[in-house]
């Protein structure tokens, strides 16, 4: 098969391709280094890692031959740069961890190793996933691979998984995983045209991931379809005991849970997400998306999560609390960059100065503040407060509905540089994710269709906890309605 | 009460414990926690603070506490919540330290102490929570740089708080040991106030006989009982001078210079860090089964005061002697295994008497002792049995010091074996009394102080083994003419 040929299956194909011996899975290696190389003007990776691409591609070969294949086998996979990968560079898209080699590998990518799956390299991200645009890395933006039709400017891949969206988007990764602690998943998926996934709390270790506020964090997988996104999970989930907050819940094979068949299942629609201001087009889409699972057999339901409107708030209070904190050990003492000083004190100083963005100071700060004696009360505690009420909204609804439909993002990738410089309004391209991260239910993006200046929109299907498999089987349908077949500008001018 | 210029003053201390919970590993990482070995050879990247690590409860370290509560008579919470105590320093890897704040594992206990006056003072227990430790900063090894050792990061301390009941620094004293001594029965600390395994921090105020608590300073880490005592004693004259010069008390926290035996200021309110202690997101609440923590009660060792009773009522201890044998553990365990089929009180003299006075000596505790239990035993049983004198015995206790042998062997090398053959004891009052032919005269005469003299002299003549006894009976006899 052709490079070309191959880049162009999805996951499920490669592995079926794979298990008819129609292509080896160094062939297939080969091909995505390549198209690595070639996406390097997108900047979605930070360390491409090429041969071990191929050594892992050849260990998969042996087994695919013995007839010993894993789940996995030789399908090449982006890690986002938050994930640690024992002795390949790890760098949470920081200054801050120069040099950072860790002597361990995070358990969601070993359990990828373990499957079968290839390593292609580290993906670009905002610096500490702290960002919806990937333009905060120490590593520069990453580029959306699409391009508003007749509008030159590069557009944002979203965040803060930007580098592991786009590199799925350009057909530089079959696969990828990335982090969700607001949307960092689905948004980006969103921008970018592709599937992604945030599992329930719990659902897939943090061991090994470089942690931004671990109450929020969720890895998950990112993938061009639903049913690859279902294989990936099945994969990366699972109890780990060196992860205090991972669920001792058993995982199914989720790729069974794709019926198609959604008859009888009530979707609720939550009125609180028509907010002022979202684009007339997102409206139709969803509404569209209503009407496509009505058509398969599912029953709408007009629901309320009444505490959307604190949820914003609630997570940048406590999200950055804990952001505070986990960053403490970033202080030049053990790893990573040291900026000398004089004496202590001032080594701390120069070194986080030097070694975090801009973005991830205002974080830190703000942590810090609603933290601080006089004011924990006020903020960060009934922060808390509402997460409890945020949770118990989504309790509430899901015992009248099984999922519930709402669009990902209030936007479209935007420019780079076209947003203002006021962090609020980059804070806003949250709204419709964080209520999921608050109260820990999976949610999933999946691409529906195109907005009114040709750029992909995704829909938001989100479920009870650990019930995953209704997710996937409601987005699965959703993804067959929508038939989205588009492909990225870059793509196309790539001669694809 | 300390007698100030102005009148009585009442000192009030409350103190803060930290004690290491003996464990093989560490309270959230599988590292190992033995001390003295070489810097940064136990630390695990969860100790380091690498990114990504998180920490996992140690089960043992959970037990290791509620036992140690339900010692203390305790309070065990059920839901109790690690929190995180944040600040920068280089020893502390992850810029904070992982602690429990509002919701300890171990709420309201007591400890009793027994007055030197033969009363008994009941101390309150505020509360019981786990913490890590943090390393250690080497600041000696380079001239201008600082040196971390993270071996001790992360392993796992029970900070004991006190409340403000005791009255001096010989009370504080008191305390202190007996506290040590119920944590080392319960073997949930070793107690090595050298290696740091206990440390020990002290709030101290006075205040005029019954009016409200005065402005108090916290003395940190103070390393040897006598220290504490000493620190409280300092710490307690300067306060009532500061206010008897008519000055306020500045509520600060203290160094104890134990060279100069004073208090330093370390750091005041003002100074004080905002620690921004909120519940670690990484661990979920320390929920415990109620019949766990039933089970760990169940199988509670005797503690020192139930020890107490019980060797009073058992043994015929006088209350004095039993305090002095349970004090530690291993000294009531030392006596109970001398004292068995023995008779008690002869057990209870030789143990406190020679036993305490060699070990004194030789500076070991009981553990070291070069006389086990079993062979102070066995030198009991050759005086009750009448192989050697209670005199010869304490020739013979002093050799088992020297040596580390048994008691028979050293009898047998040395023919220290009792003579009880009254022909042969006959035979050298014989021998005595026909060279001293003039003083058994003036004893006949009636000089009956010869008497001793002539005991002596047998004795000699006997390399001290004749039977005291027979050498009575039959020197009276012969004497008697």
């Amino acid at each position: 098969m052709s490079d070309l040929a191959l880049l162009a299956l999805n996951l499920t194909e490669a592995r079926d391709g794979l298990a008819r011996k129609m292509f080896s899975a160094r062939e297939l290696a080969a091909a995505y280094n390549d198209a690595v190389s070639k996406a390097k003007p997108l900047n979605a990776y930070i360390t491409p890692t090429p041969e071990r691409a191929l050594a892992m591609a050849d260990a998969a070969d042996e087994r695919l031959a013995r007839g010993e294949a894993l789940p996995l086998d030789g399908i090449p996979i982006a890690v986002k740069d938050l994930f640690c990968t024992k002795d390949i560079l790890t760098t949470a898209g920081s200054h801050v961890l120069d040099g950072f080699h860790p002597p361990y590998e995070s358990t969601v990518s070993d359990k990828l190793w373990q499957a079968g799956g290839v390593m292609l390299g580290k993906t670009n991200l905002d610096e500490f996933a702290m960002g919806s645009s990937n333009t905060t890395s120490w590593y520069g933006p990453v580029e959306n691979p699409w391009r508003r039709p007749g509008d030159n400017r590069p557009l944002v891949p979203g965040g803060s998984s930007g580098g592991s969206a786009a590199a799925v988007a350009a057909h530089a990764a079959l696969a990828a995983i990335g982090t969700d602690t607001g949307g960092s998943i689905r948004q980006p998926a969103s921008f970018c045209g592709i599937v992604g996934l945030k599992p329930t709390y719990g659902r897939c270790s943090r061991c090994g991931v470089v942690a931004f506020a671990s109450s929020l964090d969720h890895p998950g997988p990112m993938a061009r379809t639903v049913r690859d996104v279902a294989i990936m999970l099945s994969a990366m989930a699972g109890h780990d005991p060196r992860d205090s907050t991972s669920a001792p819940v058993p995982v199914a094979d989720f790729e069974k849970a794709l019926t198609g068949d959604i008859r009888g299942l009530r979707v609720g629609i939550p009125q609180e997400y028509r907010v002022d201001g979202m684009p007339r087009d997102i409206e139709a889409l969803w509404q569209q998306g209503v009407e496509w699972l009505r058509t398969a057999g599912a029953e709408p339901v007009e629901i309320s999560l009444s505490m959307t409107k604190y949820a914003l708030p609630t997570y940048y209070i406590i999200a950055l609390a804990e952001a505070s904190s986990n960053l403490a050990r970033y202080d030049g003492v053990r790893f990573g960059l040291r900026v000398e000083g004089d004496g202590l004190e001032e080594m701390y100083e120069l070194t986080r100065a030097a070694g975090f963005g801009a973005e991830v100071r205002r974080r830190v700060l703000i942590g810090t503040y609603v933290l601080s004696a006089g004011y924990y009360d006020a903020y960060y505690l009934k922060a808390q407060r509402v997460r409890t009420l945020i949770a118990r909204d989504f309790a509430a609804a899901f015992e009248r509905v099984d999922c519930i439909l709402t669009p990902t993002a209030p936007s479209t990738a935007f420019a780079i540089g076209e947003k203002s410089g006021d962090p609020i309004e980059m804070y806003l391209n949250d709204v419709f994710t964080v209520p999921a991260n608050l109260a820990g239910v999976p949610a999933i993006s999946v691409p529906a269709g195109l907005s009114g200046d040709g750029l992909p929109l995704g829909l938001q299907i989100t479920g009870r906890a650990f019930d995953e498999e209704t997710v996937l089987r409601v987005a699965q349908v959703l993804e067959n309605a929508a038939s989205f077949r588009h492909l990225p500008s870059f793509l196309a001018g790539a001669g694809r | 009460m300390i007698e100030g210029r102005t009148g009585k003053w009442e000192t009030v201390i409350g103190l803060e414990v930290h004690a290491q919970v003996i464990s093989k590993a560490k309270l959230f990482s599988g590292a190992a926690t033995g001390f003295g070995a070489k810097p940064n050879t136990q630390v695990s990247p969860v100790d380091a603070g690498f990114p990504g690590m998180l920490p996992v409860i140690n089960r043992f370290c959970i037990e290791q506490a509620v036992k140690t509560g339900l010692g203390l008579a305790a309070e065990i919470n059920l839901h109790s919540v690690f929190e995180r105590k944040n600040y920068f320093y280089p020893d502390l890897p992850a810029g904070y330290q992982i602690s429990q704040y509002l919701q300890p594992v171990v709420g309201h206990g007591r400890v009793s102490l027994d007055m030197p006056n033969g009363t008994v003072r009941e101390i309150g227990i505020t509360r019981l929570h786990l913490e890590q430790d943090a390393g250690k900063s080497l600041h000696d090894r380079h001239p201008s740089l600082t040196y971390v050792d993270l071996n001790r990061a992360g392993v796992a301390l029970m900070e004991i708080v006190s409340e403000p009941d005791l009255r001096s620094g010989e009370e504080a004293g008191l305390y202190l040991r007996k506290l040590r001594s119920i944590l080392r029965y319960l073997g949930t600390c070793d107690g090595n106030m050298e290696e740091g395994s206990l440390r020990c921090d002290a709030n101290v105020s006075v205040r005029r006989p019954g009016a409200p608590l005065g402005t108090r300073c916290e003395i940190k880490n103070v390393n040897s009982i006598r220290y504490v005592m000493q620190a409280i004693e300092y710490e307690a004259r300067r306060q009532i001078e500061v206010i008897e010069e008519g000055g306020t008390v500045e509520q600060q926290t203290r160094l104890f210079d134990a060279a100069r035996g004073v208090t330093r200021p370390m750091r005041s309110k003002e100074e004080a860090h905002d620690y921004r202690y909120f519940p670690d997101p990484d661990l979920l609440p320390l929920v415990l089964d109620p019949d766990w923590v039933e089970r760990i009660r169940a199988d509670l060792p005797e503690l020192p005061d139930a020890r107490k009773a019980r060797f009073m009522s058992e043994y015929g201890l006088s209350a004095d002697d039993a305090g002095v044998l349970v004090a530690e553990k291993e000294t009531a365990l030392y006596f109970e295994r001398v004292a068995q089929r023995r008779e008690s009180k002869v057990a209870a003299n030789w143990v406190m008497g020679d036993l305490f006075g060699a070990l004194n000596r030789l500076g070991v505790g009981i553990h070291l002792s070069p006389v086990s239990a079993e062979q102070l035993g066995a030198l009991i049983d050759l005086i009750a049995d009448g192989t050697i004198s209670g005199r010869l015995a304490k020739d013979v206790f002093a050799e088992m010091v020297a040596s580390s042998a048994d008691p028979a062997a050293i009898v047998e090398a040395k023919g220290l074996r009792q003579m009880t053959d009254s022909s042969a004891i006959e035979a050298a009052i014989d021998t005595v009394l026909a060279s001293q032919a003039g003083r058994v005269a003036e004893y006949r005469a009636g000089r009956d102080k010869l008497y001793g003299f002539f005991v002596g002299q047998v004795m000699r003549a006997t390399q001290g083994k004749a039977n005291p006894a027979l050498v009575n009976q039959l020197l009276k006899k012969k004497l008697a003419g």
